[in-house]
């Protein structure tokens, strides 16, 4: 009988469960575990929701080694190797982490509080670095134009893909002006235009014969974009509405508009993630240094805040492989 | 905590190098693309499957190792891994095909 009823336990007890302990795992522990399932579902959420939709698009998604090719200081294309490197500090963090749970175990404060702080860093980093990463795809790299029936264009040359700049010489030429709360209405203002007008990008493309057309469309047994014929360009080129430079919500010069909503939502889903691991691993790291759980006789918070930085990890895994590998 | 005092230091330096051995590994792969891997396989290309399964050990190694599952109780393990496991293949598969439904509806209403 007393084993299914709730006991009433003096306050110090509410947080450990009375001491109750069934798996032999203490309440916060056996909590965090089932907060992070539920968390794991979320995720697995809109990973799957991503999966559906870029079945729905197989021939048109954009390739990602096309999207994600920069390295910060330096100029040219490094398809991967910046989230590698994103991939490596998480993981690195991870271990210090999971050596500052070790060093817990052990009672050993000062260098939990080192490997608390290591991790802290290593989590700073890679939330820097994926600030860097949007950063990048939202200025974009190569600027494209956009049709009447939604297509984005980008333009190549002898195959390789090339920015509006380098092609589209002198400045904007309708003498088209942004408007601001300055030179307009007050109470309205648009968005950056774009560096070039349609019309001067129509005529650079008529201008020079070694350019040309790619469209999104996927030649699905050679998995590369399709690139079109001068003349096919020019038709396609003459219902262009509008130039596009980088991404938002709205559009996307990489391809399909949902791939930038996609990609702006789970990596940021995650680096929100990241980012409260680090403020509860800075709150623990001040606990650990002010000598709480040397007063408590364990470090078992250390290893409770440690599962949700290795979840963070975890999930990262598959944001990797599902974005930028597969 | 049952496990305390007890160093698994050297355990995790080796994790760590394995985990770092399958992602340079991964992103090779992905930077080299063999076309043989690329462009043929079954159902998505061999290149897909191999990312997919390198990347489950991955979890599998984060989970066990550094989240520490393979210390708990048999059945505290099981209802989370059985839990997730089970209720993420079941809305990966239906969703997928339902994304395969949607392209061959609507694929041959998109003029490219």
């Amino acid at each position: 009988m007393e084993a299914n009823i709730a006991i009433p336990s003096e306050s110090k007890e509410t947080w450990n469960g009375g001491g109750v302990k069934p798996f032999g795992a203490s309440y916060g522990k056996m909590m965090m575990w089932f907060f992070i399932v539920s968390d794991a579902l979320t995720f697995s959420g809109f990973l799957a929701a991503y999966g559906l939709t870029r079945f729905k698009f197989i021939d048109s998604w954009p390739i990602a080694d096309e999207v994600f090719t920069h390295i910060p200081f330096i100029h040219g294309e490094y398809p991967m190797y910046y989230v590698a490197f994103m991939t490596f500090v998480l993981i690195f963090s991870s271990v210090t982490m999971v050596l500052a749970v070790d060093a817990g175990h052990k009672m050993q404060k000062s260098k939990v509080a080192w490997y608390m702080f290591a991790t802290i860093i290593g989590g700073l980093i890679f939330v820097g670095s994926q600030a860097w990463e949007w950063n990048t795809f939202i200025k974009g790299s190569y600027g494209a134009v956009k049709t009447t029936d939604g297509k984005i264009l980008q333009f190549v040359k002898d195959g390789k893909q090339i920015a509006l700049a380098d092609f589209v010489v002198a400045e904007r030429t309708d003498g088209r002006v942004e408007h601001t709360k300055k030179n307009g209405l007050w109470f309205e203002k648009e968005g950056t235009i774009s560096e070039y007008s349609v019309d001067q990008i129509v005529n650079s493309y008529k201008a020079n014969s070694d350019i040309q057309i790619r469209t999104e469309f996927i030649d699905l047994a050679q998995k590369k974009k399709t690139i079109l014929s001068r003349e096919q360009g020019l038709d396609y080129l003459l219902k262009a509405n509008q130039v596009v430079e980088g991404a938002n919500l709205k559009v996307n010069e990489y391809g399909n508009t949902i791939f930038a909503d996609f990609f702006f939502f789970i990596t940021g889903f995650h680096g929100f993630h990241v980012f409260s691991g680090i403020v509860i691993n800075i709150i623990i790291f001040f606990n650990v240094i002010l000598g709480t759980y040397e007063k408590r006789g364990h470090y078992e918070m250390v290893e409770k805040v440690g599962l949700y930085w290795h979840f963070v990890d975890l999930v990262w895994v598959f944001v990797f492989t599902f974005f930028y590998l597969v | 905590m049952a496990h305390a005092h007890e160093s698994n230091t050297k355990r995790i330096w080796i994790v760590f190098g394995l985990l770092s051995v399958v992602t340079i590994i991964e992103v090779a792969l992905g930077i080299i693309k063999p076309e043989a891997l690329h462009l043929h396989g079954p159902g998505t290309s061999w290149l897909n499957w191999i990312f997919i399964i390198l990347t489950l050990v991955k979890a599998y190694y984060i989970a066990w190792a550094f989240m520490h599952l393979e210390g708990e109780k048999k059945w505290f393990r099981r209802s989370i891994v059985w839990s997730a496991v089970f209720l993420i293949i079941y809305l990966v598969t239906l969703l997928l095909i339902e994304g395969n439904y949607l392209y061959e509806t609507l694929s041959p209403l998109v003029r490219w």
